[in-house]
């Protein structure tokens, strides 16, 4: 159970990842320290004296216009290039916001306030707290909203056409800009939401998603960069896998329990390269 | 065509003259005469190579506090009429980053001392050039037994705070009193620091009656532990040693709260800090914790109104006003620049080998340093700064000393 | 002066400049253009595999430790003399980077960089699983090559020209390597695959090899960087230096022999700066001067300089075409 919950972390972020790749083709380094970043804003406000439910939400949207204006004001300028230049601009953001959160706020650890009661229920024997429950609840209430976004709207259509074929959506009268734009704001929201509900957690510092990142790759990559819900089942996977991986410290030694979860990922990705709930991509010759 | 090529030679050129420092040649020699590189009658330079940037960047405020103590110091008229200059670069905690710093102090900057370098790796990376050079690498910012090993290899190598194995060794003589059958469960990070405190502690319960049953490693670069934490809870031990970085200090606790688990809860002096671990975790979830101390701590009424203390928070409003005092990183800085100073003002000569001296031959007091422990060197018989640690319970919402002040020398 | 005799010149030029370097700048500024060097070669060999193969990789920082722990351990605790190191470092590499270019043929893209990920991160466990052999975290300290005294070197000038010379011997290889069939067929498997493999190109074999090759390098780089730096430790080869070899090559140039030493320069240099400037915001100056590197500039420092001389023969060709239109013009004597 304890998977699911550290698991349900790494989904939050993946979900992120997911999303930006849906919506523009590419993958954010970034996407943590934005969450990071936005976690530290809530942080703020609610230290400020904001109540923490108004903390948050405020942060949602300054997160989803932040990350509108970075797609239009960096971002667009490096659309249709060489993809790699694009990866690295991202890194430079990594290492910019990173810099940036521990000029302005500090380095050092410091607490986050839950959105959840810090009880714990029973269920069928098993003591469940109501965070991780909580977690849990609103991930899956997150891919179904972005279920009936993508496959249920016509702003959700315009969204993938965007990011499959921008020359033919343009041509078809997708406005792909605006678009991209909407990507980016919604996946810097759910970042966001990401990193206040795990930041009571792990606790908030400049590194609290430098960690997370990898593990959200990881699970995007094995649920399938293009599945919301494949990103949250990935998570899950990874996080029980990894607490497994403790039962068989003895065997393979404390230092490589991280092979554990890696190691599954790269049997199913060679099995099925596309990830568990990828699409599988053919290539026309 | 011809311009071409002459062009590219001309861009590489100036490329490379405005890279160029003042070239070579102008290496060694001293500054006046009889007297070592970076000091002179009115200044001595010192270098220190610490993490701004990266991963153990909450580490930077141990540097302000240093600062803070050099300017206060200046401002009063610096060491015998020398003021301090303390250059400080960045290593984003990678040795090789470390190495090029050092190479720049001494041979760039020319400071006469390197001063508390921070991070193990970082250090054993460098102290053989530093050794070699004959350049002080004194007070050095990590709690490796490493450095008072083997005075002999490296004598210009000192450590400062109490090492990990002198606090594992109290920890084991507190168990040994309160709780002679202890069953241990550890949970440690997997570098030299918590390997250290592990095999110190190790070590020091040999032929007592306490046991480790159960150990867990955590990665510093994992996010979370409640995995191992959970291995621990389901495990027979009634004692829990937490050899934590303050961000899994405080994830341990919650854990060890949530899971329900409650045995004797030993914290590790570096999550310590009321500031950076209890208070994120929640000061209820932290009652009855066990850790050490050696100097005073910033968040802690107790010394409120003392004036060591309230020097320091002067001292570091005044100078570094971006740092936190609460931070006891910034103490850290603080009691360890206060000790340099001690050993400048103990130097015969103004040459790196009487600092030496002045350093290996000590015996004194540092006001902010909790009472009754002391900076004591004595050539290569004493070889560890600090020895002395007071355990210290976490009770309402302060720590409060238990007991005598332990002395666990080597 | 013709085209190819431009550019020998220019490399002349270059390598007199090189070999200039340990004579013009004092010991710390000569160890760090040694350092540039190291991360110069790493670069070649990321880049062939990125820039001219088109795959990816995020984990070369793990084949660098390896031909850094490799050397390290042979120098240290097998007694072997140092030249020797090196290319012992890259067969080792070459080797592992084969067996592990095998499977990550089935991946490309963002499966292909996982994986690499993945290495990068568990390299550094393997390193401390079997801290008997290669002392954890303690970390190893390794001889540093000393100069002869016949040669009249300082040690660091020494250092540096042996650096130099293994360098050249790769940039050497590297060159070679893309001009020759192994460098057709590895560019050709980039742009298009299918073509090629109609026309014979082995896909699979040509990729592993590629792999293999840059990992080799990335291998001979780690053992000159243990007679840089002259310690091991696992701290010392984290992600961000996989990232780092990365941003190198796109900083560089992909697909450039040339990109390689642009690229071991920004890495070097640029975070020394930035913390000098201003030690609070060192990232922030960092993040900042890659994101602009990119903006200005995002074929890399290599691809300025192809433009330049791009505009520089329309210029030429343009001063041809009027001085030949002159001819053409009848003048004024004439009928």
């Amino acid at each position: 159970m304890d998977g699911i919950a550290t698991g349900s972390i790494y989904a939050a972020v993946a979900l992120a990842l997911v999303l930006i790749f849906r919506s523009t083709g590419i993958v954010n380094f970034a996407q943590g320290e934005m969450a990071m970043f936005s976690t530290f804003v809530a942080w703020a406000l609610y230290e400020a004296g904001v109540p923490l439910g108004l903390a948050v939400l405020s942060t949602l949207v300054l997160s989803f216009v932040a990350g509108m204006a970075i797609e239009r004001a960096l971002i667009r300028h490096f659309e249709g290039g060489e993809p790699l230049t694009l990866v690295i601009v991202t890194l430079g953001m990594f290492i910019l916001l990173n810099g940036l959160a521990g000029w302005i706020w500090g380095f050092e650890n410091r607490g986050f306030p839950s959105l959840f009661s810090d009880d714990a229920v029973t269920v069928g024997g098993v003591r469940l707290s109501v965070e991780s429950l909580g977690i849990v609840a609103v991930l899956l209430a997150v891919v179904g909203l972005l279920f009936l976004l993508f496959q249920r709207t016509k702003i959700g259509l315009a969204m993938r056409a965007a990011a499959l074929n921008p020359e033919s959506s343009a041509l078809l009268g997708v406005r792909v800009g605006t678009m991209l734009m909407l990507g980016w704001g919604l996946a810097a929201a759910l970042g966001a939401l990401a990193g206040v509900l795990v930041a009571p957690r792990l606790f908030l510092d400049v590194n609290l998603m430098g960690s997370v990142l990898i593990y959200a790759f990881a699970a995007a990559a094995l649920g399938g960069f293009d599945s919301a819900l494949g990103a949250v089942v990935g998570g899950w996977v990874i996080g029980v896998s990894e607490n497994l991986a403790g039962t068989y410290v003895d065997f393979i030694g404390a230092d490589l329990k991280i092979l554990v979860p890696l190691g599954i990922i790269f049997v199913v990705l060679l099995v099925r390269p596309a990830g568990l709930f990828g699409t599988r991509e053919v290539a026309r010759a | 065509m011809r311009k071409a090529g002459i062009v590219w030679l001309a861009l590489l050129a100036a490329l490379v003259m405005a890279l160029a420092a003042c070239g070579r040649g102008d290496e060694g020699g001293g500054g006046e005469g009889g007297s070592d590189p970076g000091i002179t009658k009115d200044s001595i330079k010192l270098g220190g190579s610490y993490p701004f940037s990266g991963p153990a960047s909450a580490y930077r405020s141990i540097e302000q506090g240093a600062q803070a103590y050099f300017a206060s110091v200046n401002a009063d008229g610096g060491v015998n009429g020398r003021k301090i200059e303390f250059v400080t670069l960045d290593d984003a905690y990678e040795p090789p980053r470390a190495v090029q710093n050092a190479r720049r102090l001494v041979q760039e900057e020319k400071v006469f001392a390197l001063f508390n370098t921070l991070g193990t790796a970082n250090n054993a990376a460098t102290w053989d050039y530093l050794n070699k050079q004959k350049v002080p690498q004194v007070y050095v910012a990590t709690g490796a037994s490493l450095w008072g090993a083997d005075v002999g290899a490296h004598p210009y190598t000192t450590g400062w705070q109490p090492d990990y194995v002198t606090e594992s060794k109290v920890y084991a003589d507190y168990l040994g009193k309160e709780k002679p059958q202890a069953k241990v469960a550890v949970l440690y990070q997997n570098d030299a620091f918590g390997e250290d405190v592990l095999n110190g502690f190790k070590k020091a319960i040999e032929g007592t009656d306490i046991k480790v049953v159960a150990e867990e490693s955590y990665e510093v670069t994992d996010p979370t532990v409640s995995s191992q934490m959970s291995k621990l809870a389901s495990s027979d031990a009634d004692t829990f040693l937490d050899v934590t970085t303050p961000k899994f200090g405080a994830q341990a606790i919650v854990a060890a709260d949530k899971l329900g688990w409650k045995v004797l809860h030993i914290i590790n002096n570096v999550s310590a800090s009321k500031l950076l671990v209890l208070e994120p975790a929640g000061l209820d979830k932290s009652q009855g914790l066990i850790s050490t101390a050696y100097f005073k701590d910033p968040a802690s009424p107790e010394w409120a109104d003392d004036p060591a203390m309230k020097e320091f928070k002067d001292g570091l409003k005044k100078f570094e006003s971006r740092a936190n005092p609460e931070d006891p990183n910034c103490v850290y800085g603080w009691s360890a620049a206060a000790t340099m100073v001690e050993a400048l003002k103990g130097m015969k000569k103004p040459t790196r080998d009487a600092l030496m001296d002045s350093v290996r031959n000590m015996d004194t007091e540092i006001p902010t340093l909790l009472p009754g422990i002391k900076v004591t060197m004595s050539g290569s018989e004493d070889a560890y700064p600090i020895e002395a640690m007071q355990i210290q319970r976490f009770e309402g919402e302060n720590w409060k000393p238990v007991g005598e002040v332990i002395q666990a020398e080597h | 002066m013709t085209r190819p005799r431009v550019r020998i010149a220019v490399i002349c030029a270059l390598a007199a400049l090189a070999v200039a370097i340990p004579f013009m700048f004092g010991p710390y500024r000569v160890g760090q253009f040694t350092l540039v060097l190291v991360y110069a070669v790493v670069a070649l060999g990321l880049n062939l595999l990125v820039g001219y193969n088109g795959q990816i990789s995020l984990g070369h920082g793990a084949f660098f430790a390896l031909g850094a722990y490799s050397a390290a351990l042979l120098i240290e605790k097998a007694d072997v003399p140092h030249l020797l190191a090196v290319p012992a470092a890259g067969a080792v590499c070459f080797a592992a980077g084969y067996l592990f270019g095998i499977p990550a043929l089935r991946l490309r893209g963002l499966y292909l960089a996982l994986v690499t990920l993945g290495l990068a991160i568990a390299f550094p466990q393997l390193i401390k699983r079997f801290d008997g052999l290669t002392e954890g975290t303690q970390g190893l300290t390794v001889i540093q090559p000393v100069a002869p005294s016949w040669l009249g070197l300082a040690d660091d000038q020494f250092l540096y020209l042996l650096v130099l010379a293994f360098a050249a011997l790769m940039f050497l290889g590297a060159w070679n390597l893309v001009r020759g069939q192994l460098g057709r067929a590895v560019t050709a498997v980039r742009d298009a695959e299918i073509p090629a493999a109609t026309l014979g190109v082995d896909l699979g074999a040509t990729k592993t090899r590629v792999f293999a090759v840059s990992a080799a390098y990335a291998g001979v780089a780690g053992a000159l960087y243990v007679f840089a730096i002259g310690f091991v430790a696992p701290e010392a080869f984290t992600l961000t230096l996989s990232f780092g070899f990365l941003a190198a090559i796109v900083v560089g140039g992909l697909a450039t022999i040339s990109g390689a030493i642009f690229g071991a320069l920004f890495i070097e240099f640029v975070p020394v700066y930035a913390s000098d400037v201003n030690d609070a915001l060192t990232g922030v100056i960092y993040g900042g001067v890659l994101i602009a590197f990119m903006w200005f500039l995002p074929e890399g420092a290599a691809g300025l300089f192809q433009r330049v001389r791009g505009l520089m023969d329309r210029h030429r060709d343009r001063r041809a075409w009027a001085s030949e239109e002159k001819d053409l013009t009848p003048e004024g004597g004439a009928a």
